[in-house]
Order: structure tokens, then sequence, then C-alpha cells
């Protein structure tokens, strides 16, 4: 692929993409809670800007209210009930530094190599753009999952599956200009009421083990049961 | 098309209604009256089908394959309701759960079944997922409803797993529009399966595949594939009985309906290409692994619950398994097997919930004597055990033994995991059951109301299906089966 | 012409010598006023060089010669790494040497005979200041690296006046690797260079002083050897990031008025370079030693992103 010959807001929404997933590693080195939402903000942010772009280069009146509607949700809406439940719980100044960050950071790169390599039988010339988008979004969809892996704390873990969503909405962005609205609508819906659940679910967990440190919910496994 | 809507959307008004309505009374009856209202809206829509083929119409499809899934989550889901009334009744009455609380479970059971069918009845990949990611939302209150650590972790666990998996799916579901939209002429009909399936042939090859694997992954998570298996056992142990019965019933069938879909679209892009059974390759790979592992997880199990969750893991593999393997038979097979398994397994979680309340507990070492106590019960749950475990003359008979005449004739060397993997099973359910059905019982242990209707239809459907499979049925299935393996078997 | 040529090669070098105290007294200047304080004179480097030059050089007795020869080499390899990267021009003959690898090696040769000397003499201060320099440098290296090679493989080259031609001759393009690549060069400009946050230049006598430690024994025109070579390293990281990712203005022919080009648009960059690092310092606070890998982690991790992100959306075969 010829950089040179790819038209301007293609080439602003590469980069905006690859800032996509520069992001996704802050969010997983990000030691402080209340910054680690802030972070997940830009990303909601960068996402809405990349589906403006697709709407400007493609035309198409209804990316400009997913657009929106991203913005809305992701930047904005869930960030900000993630800081009241956060002011709520009071987690304000709630740290939590990875065991291993070069391990994880190293991992999160071989996942990106990883989503590379699963895109690359793709080798139709006019898809060849959008296959490395793909391949990026990929990867962010990954890192969120390493995310909720490497990461004990409840908050965290929802902001690392909400960045997976994060991969899912580039990708359905720049590949397929969007779903339709109808599905784009159900699937906000989902996000929407799940950030509602997963907010309930902080105060019983909270209840229950009077933290959010996710590990210390191991009652339930197969080795123990008397 | 009336028939239709009302097997939908009732379940739906009916959760609006129970959720805002706080007339504790009637919301057990008001449920069990939406599912029968629902159950009956089915059967006509079946005869429909049955008589003027297939109805696409308003992003709806309902053919011979769904249908028949449709009447079955429809009639679980009555049965269940009419087991569900009296039993959280009991549970309220412990104090477990408050007024509030069975405000939320009547609604959301209603929820559940609305997503469930909604999934089953569209034909759009995309309200597929948001359908199926519904019915977790619906369900994970429900399975925290007890609000012990216990149900905590296990409704958190559910929660993530199921939502990554979820995430994975749509992944796969928007490469399967991304490969739609080069193809299809109308790109916004992409997500449509019947179009996408009519033209399967001319989707492209390599993201086809590549989406599979995210959609067996993703909606394997909810069929409960090993080793995305986790948050099932859990979720069946802590969650009230009749959410296990319909989770264990509905929800995994539903997941797999979804994988089964996608297989046949990816099929028909791969017909050319030089490895055409790929998709069939993976679910057989996944389906066996569960087959097998989640036969030997049931020896070490102490939670009665726990014990027979692990048993659907491995009924759903066999079922994965047998679609993956293809053929008119084996799908065949598969068909029965997903509607004997859904019929046994909900009983068996019924009597299960009655068995757990005569002895006040879910452990499997303190049931004891069931026979004794309450015969019912006890013989209930022997022959749900008998037919589970492949019994003749029970209709899982039936169905395992078709899968393993198929296995016989296309991939021979695999019959032999399988028998090995009904045999551990087989050993680890009956060395459970014998001292829960026959041992001595403790001297207190009272009878319980028990309502047995639920379970001895469920239990005489599937003895009878073993018996003889009804006409209409067979060539129901059958039909079913040309749609799915491209042949009929009669 | 060709002693034209060599002779402005010559001039560069020069040039080089004589604007690096240069920079550093203007980045001082600037921290001053941004601090409320007056602040020596810009020129005040250069008297600062000239007092210590004329000052007699003292040794400990424990020194070796290895002591008394580390502030030439240091210098001499700081400044011949230094004339490779193109100033002014990028058709001179030190382009046949600027390749960035050997630049990288003249720099870890200097920083090599800096450790040595600091550990030398055997005061706790010295072996302190080089172990941290050496902990610094091992994590630097690969980071620098590995964004260099970002570079490389757009412009298929490591030589630095060619990676400057082609930036020069490319139409204008986004590439996200170039930002990668920047941000991970910047980082590890500023824990190479002793700035804050990792080191602070400007202190004496603290505990966790990098660069001040290992020269502490040095003094007369030994120490003003070596903090010409540290003032020289910065600049030369300075006209490094500028002259690759914003090369506009550098000359490409001999002629006068683009060489009188080249050195206005060289300055007006430093001086914005100048200012920016000022404001970067005095907003920014020294961080704990132990957190330095972590900055510097995240170097490596911006420069494999560069790396990926070229692989993946810039060239996808």
């Amino acid at each position: 692929m010829n950089l040179e010959l790819v038209p301007m807001l293609q080439q602003i929404m590469l980069v905006l993409a690859s800032m996509v997933l520069l992001i996704s590693f802050i969010l997983m080195d990000q030691v402080r809670l209340v910054a680690a939402i802030h972070t997940f903000a830009w990303q909601g942010a960068l996402i809405a800007a990349i589906t403006t772009i697709v709407a400007i280069s493609e035309g198409h009146m209804h990316l400009y209210f997913s657009a929106l509607l991203t913005f809305t949700l992701k930047a904005l809406l869930i960030p900000w009930m993630l800081h009241r439940q956060v002011r709520k719980l009071e987690l304000d100044h709630e740290k939590e530094a990875l065991e291993h960050p070069v391990i994880a950071s190293m991992i999160a790169v071989a996942l990106v190599i990883f989503s590379y390599w699963l895109v690359l039988p793709i080798v139709q010339q006019e898809l060849i753009f959008t296959r490395n988008v793909v391949a990026i979004s990929l990867a962010v969809v990954l890192i969120g999952f390493l995310i909720m892996v490497v990461r004990k704390q409840a908050i965290a873990q929802v902001l690392g599956f909400m960045s997976m969503e994060n991969g899912l909405f580039l990708a359905a962005v720049s590949a397929t200009s969007g779903m339709p609205l109808i599905i784009e609508l159900g699937v906000a819906f989902d996000v929407l009421v799940a950030m509602v659940l997963f907010g309930i679910f902080f105060f019983q967990i909270r209840e229950s083990i009077e933290s959010l440190d996710v590990d210390r919910l191991n009652h339930l496994s197969e080795s123990e049961k008397e | 098309m009336n028939e239709l809507l009302i097997t939908v959307f009732t379940p739906m008004a009916a959760t609006l209604i129970l959720a805002t309505v706080r007339q504790l009374k009637w919301a057990g009856w008001l449920n069990l009256l939406a599912s029968t209202a629902a159950f009956v809206a089915s059967l006509f829509l079946a005869f429909r089908v049955a008589k003027t083929g297939p109805l696409t119409a308003m992003t709806f499809r309902v053919d011979d394959f769904n249908v028949y899934l449709i009447v079955l989550t429809a009639f679980v889901g009555m049965t269940s309701a009419i087991f569900s009334r009296p039993y959280m009744q009991y549970v309220c009455e412990t104090g477990k759960i408050n007024k509030k609380g069975m405000q939320l479970y009547h609604s959301m059971y209603q929820a559940f079944m609305f997503t469930m069918l909604l999934a089953l009845s569209t034909d759009n990949l995309g309200v597929l997922w948001v359908a199926v990611e519904g019915a977790t939302l619906a369900t994970v209150l429900l399975v925290s409803l007890y609000r012990t650590a216990e149900a905590i972790e296990a409704a958190w666990k559910y929660f993530i797993l199921c939502g990554v998996g979820i995430a994975l799916a749509l992944f796969g579901t928007v490469l399967v529009y991304f490969a739609a939209q080069h193809t299809v002429a109308d790109g916004t009909a992409g997500m449509t399966w019947s179009v996408l399936y009519t033209g399967a042939s001319k989707l492209h090859p390599s993201i086809m595949i590549l989406a599979f694997v995210f959609l067996l992954i993703g909606y394997g998570t909810k069929v409960g594939l090993v080793p995305m298996h986790q948050w099932l056992p859990d979720a069946h142990s802590e969650g009230p009985t009749p959410m296990s019965a319909v989770l264990s019933g509905l929800l995994l069938n539903v997941a797999l309906y979804a994988i089964v879909r996608f297989k046949m679209l990816v099929d028909g892009s791969l017909t050319l290409s030089s490895k055409p059974h790929m998709a069939g390759y993976l679910m057989m790979g996944f389906g066996l692994l569960s087959f097998l592992v989640a036969g030997l997880f049931l020896h070490r199990q102490r939670d009665i619950k726990r014990m027979f969750s692990y048993s659907s893991i491995e009924h759903m593999g066999l079922m994965t398994f047998a679609f993956g393997l293809g053929g008119p038979l084996a799908t065949f097979g598969a068909l029965l097997h997903m509607l004997v398994h859904s019929l046994t397994k909900s009983a068996i979680f019924v009597t299960v919930g009655h068995a757990a309340h005569i002895a006040g507990t879910q452990s499997i070492d303190h049931i004891r004597g069931l026979i004794r106590t309450q015969p019912a019960v006890g013989w209930a749950l022997l022959f749900g055990v008998a037919a589970i475990a492949g019994f003749p003359p029970f209709g899982i008979f039936t169905s395992e033994f078709l899968l393993l005449t198929a296995t016989m004739e296309s991939q021979p060397w695999f019959t032999l995991p399988l028998l090995m993997g009904l045999a551990i099973a087989f050993a680890g359910l009956f060395r459970n059951l014998h001292p829960m059905v026959y041992g001595t019982a403790p001297k207190e242990q009272q009878p319980v109301q028990a309502n047995m209707i639920p379970i001895t239809v469920h239990l005489l459907l599937v003895l009878w299906l073993g018996l003889s499979i009804p006409g209409f049925l067979a060539v129901w299935l059958n039909r079913a089966t040309e749609l799915i393996a491209g042949a009929s078997l009669l | 012409m060709n002693l034209q040529i060599s002779l402005l090669a010559l001039v560069q070098l020069v040039l080089y010598a004589l604007l690096a105290p240069l920079v550093a007294g203007w980045i001082h200047w600037v921290k001053a006023k941004l601090q409320n304080r007056c602040g020596a004179r810009i020129f005040q480097p250069y008297r600062d060089l000239y007092k210590l030059f004329n000052k007699e050089a003292r040794m400990a007795h424990t020194a070796s010669q290895l002591f008394r020869a580390s502030p030439y080499i240091v210098f001499t390899a700081t400044l011949l790494a230094a004339s490779a990267v193109p100033l002014l021009s990028i058709n001179l003959p030190t382009a046949a040497i600027a390749d960035i690898i050997a630049i990288a090696g003249l720099l870890a040769l200097s920083r090599f005979f800096l450790a040595l000397a600091g550990m030398d003499v055997g005061t706790a201060f010295g072996g302190m200041g080089a172990s941290r320099e050496m902990l610094v440098s091992a994590l630097a290296e690969p980071a620098m690296l590995v964004a260099v090679f970002t570079l490389a493989m757009t412009a298929h080259t490591t030589n630095l006046a060619s990676l400057v031609g082609f930036q020069l001759t490319e139409t204008f393009v986004l590439r996200p690797s170039f930002m990668f690549a920047l941000a991970a060069l910047v980082l590890v400009a500023i824990a190479e260079t002793g700035r804050i946050p990792v080191d602070n230049p400007s202190t004496h006598l603290e505990l966790t002083m990098i660069h001040e430690a290992m020269i502490l024994e040095y003094s007369g025109r030994h120490l003003a050897l070596m903090e010409w070579a540290a003032q020289l390293k910065l600049l030369l990281y300075g006209t490094l990031l500028t002259n690759v990712f914003f090369p506009w203005g550098i000359a490409q022919d001999l002629s006068l008025t683009s060489l009188a080009i080249g050195l206005l648009s060289l300055i007006a960059k430093l001086l914005l370079l100048g200012i920016i690092l000022a404001i970067s310092e005095t907003v920014l606070a020294k961080m704990r030693l132990f957190r330095t890998p972590a900055f510097l982690n995240l170097a490596l991790l911006l420069g494999l992103l560069g790396m990926l992100s070229h692989v993946i959306l810039e060239i996808g075969v």
C-alpha cells in the first residue's frame, strides 16, 4: 500500500486509529483509577472522531448520528457514571499497580502482532486499507481482554470491557462504514444497560467482600468444596 | 405473521407489566399465563409454517429449523413457569429474597423469554447478537438474586465471561457484514441471514473463516464450550433453580443455534476453497473437548446443581460435535438431541430443586434417601438421570445412537473417544445418584409439596421420543436437516 | 570545490562546538524567566567554560591515567558524533559517516569512558552515578534503536543525511509511525541528556543525581571538557530531533543563500525547542530513580508501536 496515494482523510483516520491503540496501552498501565477513567473517555472521543471522518468521506448521514451517539455514550455518559460510582465508593485515590507491567505490555505487543497475523489471509487489493484498520481494532479488543485479565480491581476490569467495546465500534465503523442504525442503537442500549448493571454489581461486590478486588471472589472453584 | 408477533411480544408485554406493577400475589400466575400464551401462539406458528413453508417478514424469518426451537423454548418456558410459581413462593417465605426480588425475578424471567424468542425468530444477525446479549443482561441479576457472596461471585463471573464472549461474537458479526458488503448489492441487507445465505458462495472465504473463529468462541462461551465454560457451573449452582432449568434447557440451545446458522453461511462460502469443512472441524474439536472434559469434571462435583450443569456442558459438546460432523444423519441426531436434552435437563433441574428443598442443601453428600422421604421426587430423579445418561428406552438413547452411527460412518476413529466419554459421564452421574436416591434418609427429613406435572410431562415426552418418534416430528426434523445439511435423511 | 566542501564540514564542526553552550545558556535563561528569577545571561556558559579552562586541574591521588584521559575521549567522541548529524546542510562529506548506528556507537563510547572515569577514583558518588548512568542507558538504547529502525524502515536507510533528504522530497504524508518514533526519541533524548524528569542538570550534591555524580571529582579543564561534552550532547539530540522530523529549511545545495536559510531556520528551531524544554522542566518534577525504568519502558513501547503501526498501517502487503 502506498501511503502517498491514500486520501488525506484516511491518513488522519490511520493516525487516529493508531492513537486508539496507544490509549489501550496507556489504559492498561494506568495506575490511578480516576486517570484511567479519563483515558478511557479519550478513547471514546477518538472513536467518535473516526466515525465523523468516515461520515465525511462516505457522506452517510446516519454516521454523523452514530458519531454523536458514540461520543455521548463512550466519552461522556459512561465515564461520568464510572466517576460517580468511584466517588460514591470512595475510591478517588485508589491506585493499583500491575504486578508485571513490562510483561503485560509485551504480551499486548504480541497481541497486536497476533491480530495482524490473523487478518493477513485477506489479500484482495481493495480491502487492504480496511483490513489493516481491522487488525488495529482487533488488537484493541484483545488488549481490552488482557486488561480484564491482568487487572484485579472491578472498575478497572469494567474499563477493559468497555475498551473492548470501543475496539468493536472501531471495527464496525472502519470495516463497514458502521452497522445499520437499528443494530447500532441496540448495541448502544445493551452497553448502557450493562453499565448500569455493572454499577449495581460494584455495590453488591463491595457489600459482600468489602473491597472491589475481584481476586478475592474465589469461593467457587473446582479445587475446594470440602 | 400474527402468531409470530404474539409469540415473541407476549413476553415483552409481560416484562413491562411485571416490572411496573407491584402486585406480588399475581406475579407468579401472570408469569405462567404469559408463558402459556406464548406457547399456544408458537403452536399455531408451527402449524402455519408446516403448512405454508418458511415465513419471512419484517426482519423475522421462521423456517423449519428455528420453528421447532421456538416451540421447544416456549414449552420449556411454560413448564418451568408452572414449577417456578410455588417454588419462588417457598423461597420468598424462607426470607432469601424480598418482595422486590420477586418482582425482579418475574419480570426478568419474561425478559429472558423475550430475548430467547427474538434471537430464534430474527433474520438479522445484528438483532440476533443484541438479543443474545440481552439474555445475559436479563439473567445476570437473577444469578445474584440471593445476594450471598457465592451468588455475587457467580454472577460477576457470568457477566464478565459472557460479556467478553459476546463481544468477540460481535466482532465476528462485523466481519461477516464486512464480507457481505462487497458482494451483496444492497449493502444494508448485509446483516440479513436469508440474503447472505442465498449469496453465500460469493462471500470472501478467508474473511468468513476468520469471522467464524470469533463467532464460535463468542457464542461458544454461551454454549458452555470448554475452555470458556467457567461461568456455567457457577451460574447454574448459585442462581434460583427455575433459572438453572431455563438456562440449561434454552439459553445453551439458542447460542448453539446461532453457531449453526453461521456455520451454514461459512460452509456456503467455503465450498470452492481448499478447505471446505474448516468450520465443521473447528466445531468438532471444541465439541469433543467439551464433551470429554465435562465428563471428567462430573466426578469431582459435590454440589448437585453443579454436577448437572457439567452434564449440560457435556451434552452441548456432543451436539456441537455432531453439527460439526455434518451430514444428514448427524444433523438429524443433533436436532433430536437438542430437543430431548432440553426436555430432560429442565425436568432434572426442577426435580433437583425439589430434592434440595427436601434436604435443605445442595450438597450431594447431604442429600440422602429421597425415595424413602418422597418417592415421587426420588423416582423422578432416578428416571431423569437414567434418561440423561442415555439409557434406553429414553429419547437421549435414540439420539446418541444416531450420533454414534453417523460418527462411525464418516469418522470412525472418533467413535472411541465418544464411547469413552459416555462411559465416564455415566459413571460420574451414577456414583453420586445412588446414595442420594437410595441411601438412608436423615430422621427429620420431611416431604415437601412438589408439583410433579412439569417433570412427568417432560419425562413422558422423552420416553415417547425414545420409543417411537411421531411421524410429524420426523418429517419436521427431516426438513430442518435438509435445510442445514443440504440433504434429506428419510 | 572539494576543499570548499571540506571546509564547510569543518565549519559545521566548529559551529556545533560553539553553539552548544549557547543552547544550554538559552534554556537556563528561559527557565529562569519562567520561574520569575533574573537568571544568568545567555552567554554565561561560555564564561564558565573559560573560567574552568584557566583553572588548575586537580587530581585525586587515587586517580589513574584513565581518569586523566577520559575527558578528552569523551569530548572528542561526542564532537565526532555531533559532526555527523546534519546541522546546516545534508550535502557534506560527513554525510557519508552520518549513519545513525555509528552515532549511537560513538555516544556509547563516550558514555563508557564517562562511567569508567566516575568509578576510577573510588568515591561512593562516582560509583553510584556510573551505575545509574548504565541503568538508564541500558534501557534507553533499545528504545532508541527501535524508534530509529522505524524511521529506517520507511526511508530504507540508516543514514541520517539520506533520511532527512527522504523527508524533504516526500509529499506531505501523515505517518502514525513517525509520531510514535518522535515521541519515543523525545523520551530517550530526555533520559540520555540527563534532563528532568530523569536527572536534574542543575543539582549539585543531591543523592539522586546521575551525571553530576560521575564528574564530581573533576576540576579545571577536565571539568570544562566534561561540561562542554554534555552541552554538545544536548545540542546533538536537539538537532537530531528537529532536523529528522521537521527538516524544513535545511540546505540541500551549497549556495550561500540556502546555507543562510539553513542557519536561520536552525536557530529558530533550536530557540523553540529550548523554550519547550524549559517549560516542560518547569512544569514537571524529577521522578524517583526507580521509576526511570517505567519511563524508558514507555519509550520502548512507543518505539514498538511505531514499528507495528508502520508494518500494519503503512505497508500492509
